[in-house]
């Protein structure tokens, strides 16, 4: 007993202060994509051509970037000439709609949340059921972490539950496999309703890297009515725990 | 073996395809049956389509007493008599080729789907299943065992835990296990089939998620088999902090898998604090690359990112404390008798039963075999640093959860040395266009155990061929053995020490 009682001294105290706090990210952290296509060159189709997941389009002003798609991976960032297309230091990026996820120039306002009196519901104590549909296990290590004592969700009321019958809704990860949809519409079924569906990841969102495979359904949103997405390849732990904060209006 | 069939190449070294002796199957099938009796182990086994009708046969035999990789290969049409009954560790290869390529692996005798999905061959099942009608995952004949006192627990896809899917099927007698049965497959995307082609941009972003907590070890494999085809030197530097990023991936993942096991034997001091350290080896990793699991570092040609003086200082300096605190909590492990009277003697594996299902990785480390791919078939900075074997002999959950402590241990004293020494020079060198007709197996020794990739290029310089072999294909028969005779509690247990990877295996 006395062992445990120094090593938990030793451990100290180890959760952060988020949201309060100023979030800690690596220097080389990619976060939300920053675009600018007056410095495209005319008929430059480089970035296009160096994503991995069709998530450019445009040029010029009418460049744009699906953060639904987007990997991250930066690929686009080197092939383009300085100062078009670079990631930024935002993590906060989850959308109520899909078709916020998609960048801009200028950037029109996000839809606000979706059936406000559904939401609120879930203020103060939040339960979910995670489901991994051909996740790679990266977005599933990334929401696992929130449990743990750095994160800590459970402070906020937010608890990841054994079964759907416990659950308020549905965390999503993956791209959603021809041989999961049928066990992730009966997990949603299982949910009692209101319920809430959160699609966490890029394949999640669009089906990833692995969009337009016949093995895959490109999302959940083809299956399941989705409330909130949450982007990245997988998102950053901070960027989930931002979106389940707004979910339960905890962060605007 | 003067008489051996078979092309002996290095991990990693390239060969014109027409090097691969083309045996008839009868000679294939002793060839390798003497090879494996002779200390040979199946790497990979797989068909790969030739012309309209037939499919070839490729085996890689893993030799680890030369340190070589032996491959031959053979035609076959419809079937070709199975190597299971005579040698166990080809039993899942097997069911894979004829789910794949419609097959028939004749005399084998557990022959099941395990991906649940399309043969490849339009038209074509290896058990004749109509093609009007849809393939349900993890639909097929189970195992069962008789008996009035006798009863079935069916578990999955779906757990209790934020974990992938997969189905388990369990025999039991009151509380004790007769028999546990895994089928697989809810993961499957389609990897090995999207790869036919390329490279694409695409490609390295498949290696990436192909098993997202082995991003290192899967991209390492992938670019180290592109470097073969297309002749690339990596720069020292680059070999160097890919050794470091992959023993980064084994840092994380270990620490986290004993805070798991901490869990599941109620152990909540260790589990919590592992949990918090295993994300701080994730930060390491993003420290160097943005990118807590590694995305984006391992490049063809060498890394994505440099790690400058003042950064691998930092990385020293956090390793050291996040290793200290790591010992800490583990320590109290060992130290404690109700955990270690949990972990002793629970889902043991013999090691005559690792070494006929052919284990690999921890899995096989515990069991006694002194299996690991860094110095078996060393590639990159392992051709010149050498990290020593961690082997434990009782093959229970003790010995998979002590087998990671000093690997622990040995990965942190391999990242502090190579810290210290990083050669000036490029990170990063152009890779050029694949040599056509050409084949490379490229091994490397993930956390979970050995990753292998074997890359065919066309008459184009395309990729005709890739084959993925996540470490978890060798190991999930080895959970299935481990849970005889235990009690049904104790599945979690032995579930946590294999960890082993869904999605790495479904591809």
């Amino acid at each position: 007993m006395l062992r445990e009682l120094l090593a938990r001294i030793r451990q100290g105290y180890r959760t952060m202060p988020y949201p309060a706090g100023e979030p800690v990210l690596p220097d080389r952290f990619r976060g939300r994509p920053v675009l600018d296509g007056s410095a495209c060159a005319p008929d430059c189709r480089a970035c296009i051509a160096s994503c991995p997941t069709g998530a450019i389009s445009g040029e010029g002003s009418a460049l744009s970037l699906d953060m639904g798609r987007c990997l991250f991976c930066a690929d686009c960032a080197a092939a383009c000439p300085p100062g078009t297309l670079r990631f930024g230091r935002e993590h906060r990026l989850a959308a109520w709609a899909r078709d916020d996820l998609v960048l801009r120039q200028p950037q029109p306002a996000p839809q606000a949340p979706p059936d406000p009196a559904r939401l609120a519901l879930f203020r103060r104590s939040l339960k979910l059921r995670q489901v991994s549909a051909g996740g790679c296990n990266a977005c599933e290590a990334d929401v696992n972490v929130l449990s743990t004592i750095v994160f800590d969700m459970g402070r906020f009321g937010i608890q990841i539950v054994a079964s759907p019958r416990h659950a308020d809704g549905l965390l999503i990860t993956g791209p959603v496999t021809e041989n999961m949809h049928l066990a992730l519409e009966k997990t949603y079924l299982a949910v009692p309703p209101p319920r809430v569906v959160i699609a966490v990841g890029a394949c999640a969102i669009s089906g990833g890297p692995f969009v337009d495979h016949p093995e895959v359904r490109n999302g959940a949103a083809g299956i399941v009515p989705v409330d909130l997405f949450i982007p990245g390849c997988p998102p950053h732990p901070l960027t989930i725990l931002d979106g389940l904060l707004r979910l339960t209006g905890q962060a605007e | 073996m003067s008489q051996s069939p078979f092309l002996r190449v290095r991990n990693g070294e390239a060969s014109p395809r027409r090097e691969i002796p083309r045996l008839g199957v009868g000679d294939l099938r002793q060839g390798i049956l003497a090879a494996v009796g002779g200390g040979a182990r199946i790497a990979a086994l797989f068909g790969m389509p030739e012309g309209e009708q037939a499919i070839r046969l490729v085996a890689v035999l893993a030799h680890a007493e030369t340190g070589m990789l032996w491959l031959a290969s053979a035609e076959v049409r419809d079937g070709y008599p199975a190597l299971t009954p005579d040698c166990p560790q080809a039993h899942w290869f097997e069911r894979e080729i004829a789910e794949q390529w419609a097959v028939q692996p004749t005399g084998h005798p557990w022959l099941k789907p395990i991906r649940f999905h399309r043969s490849y061959r339009p038209g074509q099942d290896a058990w004749a299943r109509p093609s009007a009608e849809a393939i349900l995952p993890c639909v097929t004949d189970f195992f069962r065992v008789e008996g009035e006192e006798v009863h079935e627990v069916a578990v999955g896809p779906v757990h209790a835990g934020v974990i992938e899917p997969g189905h388990f099927r369990f025999q039991c007698h009151g509380e004790r296990v007769f028999h546990l049965e895994i089928s697989l497959g809810y993961q499957h995307r389609g990897i090995e089939r999207a790869m036919v082609g390329g490279p694409t941009p695409r490609s390295l972003p498949y290696m990436e998620t192909l098993a997202g907590d082995t991003t290192i070890g899967h991209a390492t494999a992938y670019c180290q088999a592109l470097e073969a085809l297309s002749g690339c030197q990596v720069p020292a530097r680059a070999e160097l902090l890919r050794g470091i990023a992959l023993e980064l991936e084994r840092l994380a993942n270990h620490t986290g898998d004993l805070g798991a096991l901490a869990g599941d034997v109620g152990y909540l001091p260790t589990a919590s604090y592992c949990g918090r350290l295993r994300g701080d080896f994730l930060n390491l990793t993003a420290l160097l690359c943005g990118s807590r699991f590694g995305r984006g570092l391992v490049r063809p040609g060498g890394t994505g990112f440099d790690c400058e003086g003042p950064r691998a200082a930092e990385l020293q300096e956090r390793l050291a404390r996040t290793l200290r605190d790591t010992a800490g909590a583990v320590s109290l492990l060992w130290e404690s008798p109700s955990v270690v009277a949990r972990f002793e003697e629970t889902g043991a594996v013999s090691r005559e039963t690792a070494a006929l299902l052919g284990l690999v990785g921890v899995a096989a480390r515990s069991s006694g075999l002194a299996r690991d791919a860094r110095l078996d078939f060393p590639a990159g900075i392992f051709r010149l640093t050498r990290i020593p074997v961690c082997v434990w002999q009782s093959g229970d959950v003790f010995a998979r959860a002590w087998v990671r402590w000093l690997e622990i241990q040995r990965s942190a004293e391999f990242i502090r040395e190579q810290l210290a020494a990083l050669p000036e020079g490029p990170v990063r060198v152009p890779v050029d266009a694949l040599r056509p007709d050409h084949v490379v197996v490229s091994l490397v020794e993930g956390w979970r155990g050995e990753v292998c990739h074997v890359a065919l290029t066309d008459g184009g310089g395309r990729l005709a061929h890739y084959k993925v072999v996540d470490p978890s294909f060798h190991n999930w028969m080895g959970l299935a053995m481990a849970l005889r005779n235990q009690e049904i509690s104790d599945f979690p247990l032995c579930n946590k020490s294999f960890n082993l990877s869904y999605c790495g295996h479904d591809l």
